[in-house]
């Protein structure tokens, strides 16, 4: 059964040493539909100008383009206003622009700041840089054997000194979908906020920051089809608000003089400098090819792909899969008994599969399950049973190799 | 199998693979170094015992993939009862072998090391192939003190 959307995706119509490419690395980053690339040409060709300032009417079709890239946003997560979208260069720039600025206001000395086992290396980070500023302790919620939180440990890692928790809502290396509802219900109780990382979650299950009542979640927009250079923070209203600026510059400032200077509000607030006025708007027409085919329609065929691509690599001997939490998405890590990753993804490579294979920016993960690396196959709406199919046979390849 | 991948993968190689040679630590190594890929998981570490600038005996432990694993064991083979300059100079070799068009001057020099020759149509994997050699470096030079190597 192939996968509809495959022919929107013109890189996708490719060989790679002879063979049909077959990209398993969404992970990492998804391909570009056409809508997408067209829609950015032809911004460039007839609409493109810096935003804001120009009195011109190339200034102003760029500048309502630009913030109709920023509605558009906004209605894709549910976000109440559009000034609660903060354009940004992606998930990364977003947590270290939190930990910055909310982070510093809420973070003093010996309280802590909770993230998960899980998280990429860009949501321990900026965590681990605050807490070192302010001397705050930074606490990790224990994951358990089949990669899901550790929720008791959860609550009793909470207390008085708790001043900020950052989840991932999918981990990218093992593909555990977090509760993460029910982790900002829990943090609420005890007023503690909660940032969310959607950067694996944003392309592949349903958003709405309102009923998720997170305190910010992020994501970047080359993962949800859309170009490199661009993401995005959304934050609540009144968090935003009382935040201090990040980047000083153009842009984000009332007005300057040398004896002082008055910013704007949010979003501008956070926009310092010319933005990435063509990321934007080429996001906002992945956003609306996404839109098109419905984020539910997606979740589903990705599921069902997932479960396919789960029960043919189970049939495997000698292959483990590294994360087997009941709820997962878009995410398959696994090791084999006789060969490194590096091995396994460089062979398969040669049969014209994308894989990832390391630590996926996840050392801390590769450490709990007692794995160097792993290989990971990751899917996209493009992807499809045959797609799983021709990774399994790659895979026995690799076996016969090193057998 | 493609014919590149056969090159890189060549008996040779995965029988060094699954079988190391010189896989072990050495009680009293005179130098010591650690060398990690943290981009894959490639973990080395190389043990040397050094008398009057020749290698009496070279050993290594780690965990990592086909390339870097068989690199090692090739390696300690291969300089047992060199001298230090005479481990430089292949590695010259090796490095130029991995990296450079002409490499018919050093694939003669190499010996059985020839076998890596495959690894020039991976470039993602010539880390993988070179960190052995590169943390033996690190063993030498820090003489009184053997320091952790990472590599990136």
């Amino acid at each position: 059964m192939s996968s509809p959307y495959k022919k929107d995706f013109p890189i996708l119509h490719q060989t790679v040493y002879g063979k049909p490419l077959v990209y398993l690395d969404s992970a990492a980053s998804t391909q570009k539909p056409s809508v997408m690339i067209d829609r950015l040409s032809n911004f460039l060709k007839t609409d493109y100008a810096n935003i804001h300032r120009g009195v011109y009417k190339l200034s102003q079709k760029s500048t309502e383009l630009y913030e109709k890239a920023r509605k558009n946003v906004q209605h894709f997560i549910h976000a109440a206003e559009p000034s609660e979208i903060v354009f940004v260069r992606g998930t990364t720039e977003a947590i270290n622009l939190i930990a910055q600025t909310f982070g510093k206001m809420r973070v003093h000395e010996g309280d802590e700041v909770l993230i998960s086992g899980m998280e990429h290396h860009s949501n321990i980070v900026p965590w681990q840089i605050l807490c070192d500023e302010k001397k705050a302790t930074l606490k990790i919620i224990p994951i358990l054997e089949d990669g899901t939180l550790d929720m008791h440990a959860f609550a009793a890692l909470m207390s008085e000194k708790t001043k900020l928790v950052s989840v991932v809502h999918v981990s990218n290396a093992l593909g555990t979908v977090n509760p993460v509802e029910k982790i900002i219900h829990m943090a609420h109780e005890r007023s503690i906020p909660v940032v969310v990382d959607g950067a694996q979650s944003a392309a592949h299950l349903p958003i709405d920051v309102q009923r998720m009542d997170c305190d910010f979640f992020v994501f970047s927009g080359h993962k949800v089809y859309g170009p490199t250079g661009v993401g995005v923070l959304y934050g609540k209203k009144s968090h935003l608000k009382a935040m201090p600026v990040y980047q000083g510059g153009g842009e984000m400032i009332e007005s300057v003089t040398f004896e002082k200077t008055t910013y704007k509000q949010a979003p501008e607030k956070f926009e310092a400098g010319t933005p990435d006025i063509m990321g934007a708007v080429a996001l906002s027409a992945s956003l609306d090819y996404v839109r098109e085919i419905g984020i539910q329609n997606i979740m589903e065929h990705e599921t069902a792909l997932l479960a396919y691509a789960h029960e043919q690599l189970n049939k495997i001997s000698g292959l483990r899969v590294i994360g087997t939490a009941a709820e997962k998405s878009g995410v398959i890590s696994f090791v084999l008994d006789d060969a490194h990753p590096h091995d396994i993804a460089t062979i398969v490579d040669r049969e014209g599969i994308a894989v990832r294979a390391g630590n996926h920016c996840a050392q801390p993960v590769m450490e709990r399950f007692g794995v160097p690396a792993t290989t990971r196959a990751s899917f996209g709406l493009y992807n499809d049973q045959e797609d799983a199919d021709a990774l399994v046979k790659a895979i026995l390849r690799v076996q016969e190799i090193f057998k | 199998m493609n014919p590149e991948t056969k090159d890189l993968y060549q008996e040779m190689i995965l029988d060094h693979y699954k079988k190391p040679r010189n896989f072990l630590r050495l009680s009293q190594p005179s130098h010591k170094a650690d060398g990690h890929n943290p981009l894959c998981g490639d973990k080395v570490t190389i043990f040397l015992n050094l008398e009057n600038g020749m290698i009496q005996d070279i050993a290594f432990q780690g965990s990592g993939c086909a390339i870097s694993t068989a690199s090692a064991s090739m390696m300690t083979e291969q300089l047992k009862g060199k001298t230090l300059p005479e481990a430089e100079i292949l590695f010259q070799h090796f490095h130029n072998l991995l990296t450079h068009e002409n490499a018919d001057a050093s694939r003669e020099s190499l010996g059985k090391l020839k076998v890596f020759e495959g690894v020039r149509e991976f470039p993602m994997r010539v880390k993988c192939a070179t960190l052995a050699w590169h943390t033996l470096k690190a063993a030498q030079d820090n003489q009184e003190q053997p320091i952790s190597t990472e590599k990136t």
